[in-house]
């Protein structure tokens, strides 16, 4: 597999990590509570197929955390941005 | 030479002679040759037994489809298993030996197994060999594998060498026969980079089998890589190849094999096609061979495979067969055609041949003992024949060699002229040519999936030993789904994935179960194309390279203070400094006494550094510590503790600030790289809008912990004016940049994880080494002391300090007692999950320290912990021991330890349970702090 970096251009997987889905979002001002907020964004994760968005690490590289947008079902790679410009 | 070689033809070099031994007997042979060729040549057809019943099988094919023909190549530890003849280029002093048979070929003991045969069924592993269950592994699993197998691997290890490349091109074009030339050709015309490779060592394909001219202009800009097999397609327009450099010379120390990774913008898919045997009769004695292979012996090798020959075929192209076989002088006995009148064109060669044509007839059997002596063909009008041969050339047809274009999962389609599955859907980027696509193969074929009536054996799956009624009682059985029906029967699960095998059983298959073949299905490949050696996936990554080692900037005066190390990850770090006549635990415990009476050094430069700078370093410290960062002086340092998101402490360490935008960050060594990762991600994804940077110098500075009463004294010798280290000065936490040693840029921090006092002195990387070598000579007086990560381990278990064992990704930081480091003021990761209920429960296991109630038995990490007196039970357990030491301060053992309700508990006597090791004994729970808890030492 290869993941075409924003900033180093493509590049094998072995340069990459994984890390998880994109989608989810850290609670803002989401307080000291261990809310359903929080455990969800922990820990609840859909299981989804076709096009998701992914978080993927450029460890060997520029260390930029990527958003992948892959096809779970083919691994066909759709886009890719840095995940500063997606935040 | 022998009397089956051929006087002239040829693609051999016979000048070049060659010598070589099979199963210990010489043999001469020509460069160009195979050994299989070679042995054809003088005359060998039986080369092997087979994999269950242990029948006599020759040479099959002349490819790298092949199923029969395997052997040991080479000797001793070169040895390798299972190697097909075909596919095995001669050369002088090549060493081969059969497999599966004792005591040898012609008398294989074993054979009794093709008596067995009714026992022996597919699923006879599942029937046969239940019950009892405890035989299995003493008595079923040695006997089978004694009787049913392939050869034996070398023992010793792999002397081979490896490599690895990666390839670039624009379009790779695989298989270098006609299709594939002319594909490389125009490829070539565009400009752009253009990779082909072949398995084979001479270009040309099935061109060369049929005697044809290969043109290999116009390729002048090709990069051509012969010996190559593209043997995986995976995601990204990635190919994965096999280079073999010097599988066809003598051993050497030249590296054999080279893994190529080739990266292609489009590929060209011209593998070619893989003939079909005809099930029939005992179609595995020697002396049955593809009628394609028997051209291929003719033209490529001037070989002829025998003397006189039976040609069985069902379609037009076979008829290539009939003058191939006139021009090695092989006379043609019959010509067996099941279509009803044959075709014009085989009408016209047979007759131009003058053999005997027999249409509407099929093969029944072949007859002989270890070889064929006869053909029996079962006539239009149902009679049988015997017609003596010693040769039977066989083609039910061609098969696409589509399995690269199955490797993502696409699936091939059924051509129903061609009766042939052809690549339908494909990869991204690959186009499929030549016979691979399927277009023109097997003119005017009538299929014939089961040749004549005999009982004899009917092999579909040669190296498996699968024959049709194999099938047939999968079918019975209720296996008749084609997953099942390989998983039951293991067709096409050997070593040659069935190449030559699965065509014939789907449609064996669809006849029993009255279905078409494409509704039948068809399973797909699975990458290697052909068998990959483990050590070429390794490459040169083995033995102390599979790793880099990473060496600390003082490794070579720890050397030559008689270092012992320790890997720690991917670093090699002094584990302890044994003095003549010392063993470790000698050597640490007066490493330990040493720093707690006078002075030590300790490279610590593993500890991840992280340089943190600009106008909100402060706040995002705050966002991924646990404690309060605003309030920190410039100066100064503080301990630090890291959550994950979930609430368990992740990492720990101290940062100390030099600027007024600018930090210093360690973490522990094991989680440098973890660290950055998470501190990456916390910037660009949670707070981007921070103006932070920063970036790892772990690799950039030298870092070295000077330790004991007398670290102030030695280090004022090499501090350079007027920068004070005095008590008032430089206090317990303070940290500076200064100089040293007359003008060597320098960090100094005043960090203590013996408990002494202590500091952390970090140079330029390079100047690490004569920083170690300055230390000794400032700390002579007082004999400073080297100490290594045990003595380091010792002194922090004294102190309760936590550290990897303690932090298992498991504990809060209540349950490490560093609850008071959770600010309320502030958010920060894990800051909300981490007040779940069970997280702060106080009956969670808690540190505490543990003594033993002898002062005198040791303790174990790992060891449970009980009350006194109740059974040893999973719901009696209330904790385990996370480090264990000698304790030399304190003279006896000493252990950290997670308890239930831990601080409560201090005083008591608790259980020390290790049923693994016979370990039983009691201990007293105290607080994990054995030594200095006010920590005055520490502010000396």
């Amino acid at each position: 597999m290869r993941i075409a970096c924003p900033h180093c251009g493509p590049r094998g997987l072995e340069e990459f990590l994984y890390h998880g889905d994109a989608t989810v979002r850290r609670p803002r001002d989401g307080g000291a509570a261990p809310t359903k907020e929080w455990t969800d964004y922990v820990y609840f994760r859909d299981n989804a197929n076709g096009p998701h968005d992914e978080l993927w690490y450029h460890s060997a590289g520029c260390h930029a955390w990527l958003v992948v947008r892959r096809d779970l079902a083919t691994h066909e790679i759709l886009h890719v941005k840095s995940a500063r410009d997606a935040a | 030479m022998s009397a089956h070689r051929l006087a002239s033809g040829g693609l051999i070099e016979r000048g070049r002679k060659l010598s070589f031994s099979f199963d210990g007997q010489s043999y001469q042979g020509y460069a160009g040759d195979t050994l299989a060729s070679a042995l054809l040549a003088n005359g060998v057809k039986l080369v092997g037994r087979s994999f269950k019943y242990h029948r006599p099988r020759g040479i099959l094919s002349a490819g790298s489809e092949e199923p029969n023909a395997l052997v040991e190549l080479r000797t001793g530890a070169h040895r390798e298993p299972n190697t097909r003849a075909t596919v095995a280029e001669l050369f002088d002093g090549l060493v081969a030996t059969s497999q599966n048979r004792f005591p040898s070929l012609k008398h294989d003991l074993l054979s009794i197994n093709a008596h067995l045969a009714p026992f022996l069924a597919a699923g006879f592993y599942y029937k046969t060999f239940m019950w009892p269950a405890s035989f299995w592994e003493k008595l079923y699993e040695p006997l089978i594998r004694r009787a049913a197998g392939l050869g034996r691997a070398a023992t010793q290890p792999d002397p081979d060498v490896y490599e690895k490349s990666t390839e670039f091109c624009d379009v790779l074009i695989i298989g270098g026969g006609e299709a594939g030339l002319a594909a490389a050709r125009e490829a070539a015309r565009t400009g752009g980079r253009v990779i082909l490779c072949d398995e084979a060592a001479m270009l040309g394909g099935q061109a060369l089998s049929d005697g044809k001219p290969v043109d290999l202009s116009g390729l002048e800009t090709v990069k051509i890589l012969t010996r190559t097999t593209v043997f995986g397609v995976y995601d990204g327009s990635t190919y994965g190849a096999l280079q073999r450099l010097t599988d066809h010379l003598p051993a050497s120390a030249a590296p054999r094999q080279r893994l190529m990774k080739i990266i292609a913008g489009r590929s060209v898919l011209a593998s070619g096609a893989t003939e079909r045997p005809l099930v029939f009769g005992n179609n595995d004695l020697p002396g049955v061979m593809l009628a394609g292979a028997v051209r291929a012996y003719i033209h490529r090798y001037a070989v002829a495979p025998g003397r006189a020959a039976v040609l069985a075929l069902n379609h037009d192209e076979a008829a290539l067969t009939i003058p191939a076989l006139k021009l090695a002088g092989i006379s043609i006995a019959a010509i067996i055609d099941n279509r009803a009148n044959s075709s014009p064109h085989v009408r016209a060669l047979a007759a131009q041949a003058n053999a005997p044509l027999f249409c509407g007839a099929q093969l029944n059997r072949a007859i002989g003992k270890l070889e064929v002596t006869a053909a029996e063909v079962l006539t239009v009008s149902g009679t049988l024949l015997r017609i003596p041969c010693d040769l039977i050339a066989m083609s039910g047809g061609w098969n696409p060699a589509l399995h690269l274009t199955s490797h993502l999962n696409d699936k091939p389609s059924w051509d129903e002229t061609a009766a042939t599955f052809i690549p339908a859907e494909l990869p991204p980027g690959m186009s499929v040519a030549g016979a691979a696509s399927g277009r023109g193969l097997n003119p005017n074929i009538l299929p014939l999936w089961r040749s004549g009536t005999a009982k004899a054996k009917a092999f579909v799956d040669y190296q498996n030993d699968v024959a049709d009624t194999d099938i047939t009682l999968a079918k019975q059985e209720g296996f008749v789904s084609v997953e099942h029906l390989k998983r039951y029967t293991t067709l096409g699960m050997a070593t040659d994935q069935g190449k030559t095998a699965n065509v014939n059983a789907l449609a064996l298959m669809a006849a029993a179960t009255g279905k078409s073949i494409p509704a039948t299905g068809t399973t797909r490949f699975r990458p290697p194309y052909t068998p990959v050696a483990l050590g070429a996936l390794a490459g040169p990554h083995r033995g102390k390279h599979f790793k880099p080692a990473r060496l600390t900037p003082t490794h070579d005066w720890a050397t030559s203070q008689g270092a012992t190390f320790i890997e720690t990850g991917l670093w090699l770090r002094a584990q302890y400094f044994a003095r003549a006549g010392e063993d470790w635990l000698a050597a640490v415990s007066r490493e330990v006494n040493a720093v707690r009476t006078g002075v030590g050094i300790c490279d610590v430069t593993t500890l991840g550094k992280i340089d943190i700078q600009g106008p909100d370093a402060a706040k995002f410290l705050e966002c991924v510590y646990t404690n309060a960062w605003s309030t920190l002086a410039i100066g100064r340092a503080r301990y630090g503790l890291m959550l994950r998101e979930d609430g368990m402490v992740m990492d720990d360490g101290t940062c100390a600030r030099l600027g007024e935008h600018h930090y210093v960050m360690t973490t522990t060594t094991a989680n440098a790289a973890k660290v950055m990762q998470h501190l990456e991600f916390c910037h660009q994804i949670l707070w981007p809008e921070l103006d932070v940077a920063f970036i790892s110098v772990t690799d950039q500075w030298a870092q070295v912990a000077v330790a004991g009463p007398k670290s102030r004294a030695v280090l004022e010798k090499i501090v350079d004016a007027p920068f004070d280290i005095s008590n008032a000065a430089f206090p317990y936490m303070a940290a500076g940049e200064l100089s040293i040693c007359g003008g060597t840029p320098a960090r100094l921090f005043r960090l203590s994880f013996s408990g002494e006092l202590a500091y952390e002195v970090a140079v330029p990387a390079r100047y690490g080494n004569a920083l170690a070598h300055a230390l000794m000579a400032a700390g002579a007086q007082w004999d400073i002391t080297p100490y290594g990560t045990e003595a380091l381990g010792v002194m922090r278990i004294e102190k309760g300090h936590p550290a990897g064992p303690e932090l298992n990704g498991q504990t809060t930081a209540q349950d490490l007692g560093m609850g008071k480091l959770l600010s309320k003021k502030k958010d920060f990761i894990g800051r909300a999950l981490a007040a779940r209920p069970a997280l702060t429960d106080p009956s969670r296991p808690t540190l505490v320290g543990l003594k033993p109630i002898d002062r005198a038995t040791p303790f174990r990490a790992g060891s449970h912990l009980l009350p006194p007196g109740a059974q040893a039970s999973a719901s009696n357990d209330q904790g385990w021991i996370t480090s264990a030491a000698l304790s030399p301060t304190l003279g006896h053992p000493i252990a950290l330890a997670m308890l239930a309700n831990g601080p409560a508990r201090h005083g008591e006597t608790i259980r020390v349970y290790d049923p693994v090791r016979n370990g039983d004994t009691l201990a007293e729970v105290v607080a994990p702090v054995f030594l200095d808890p006010q920590g005055s030492r520490l502010h000396a």
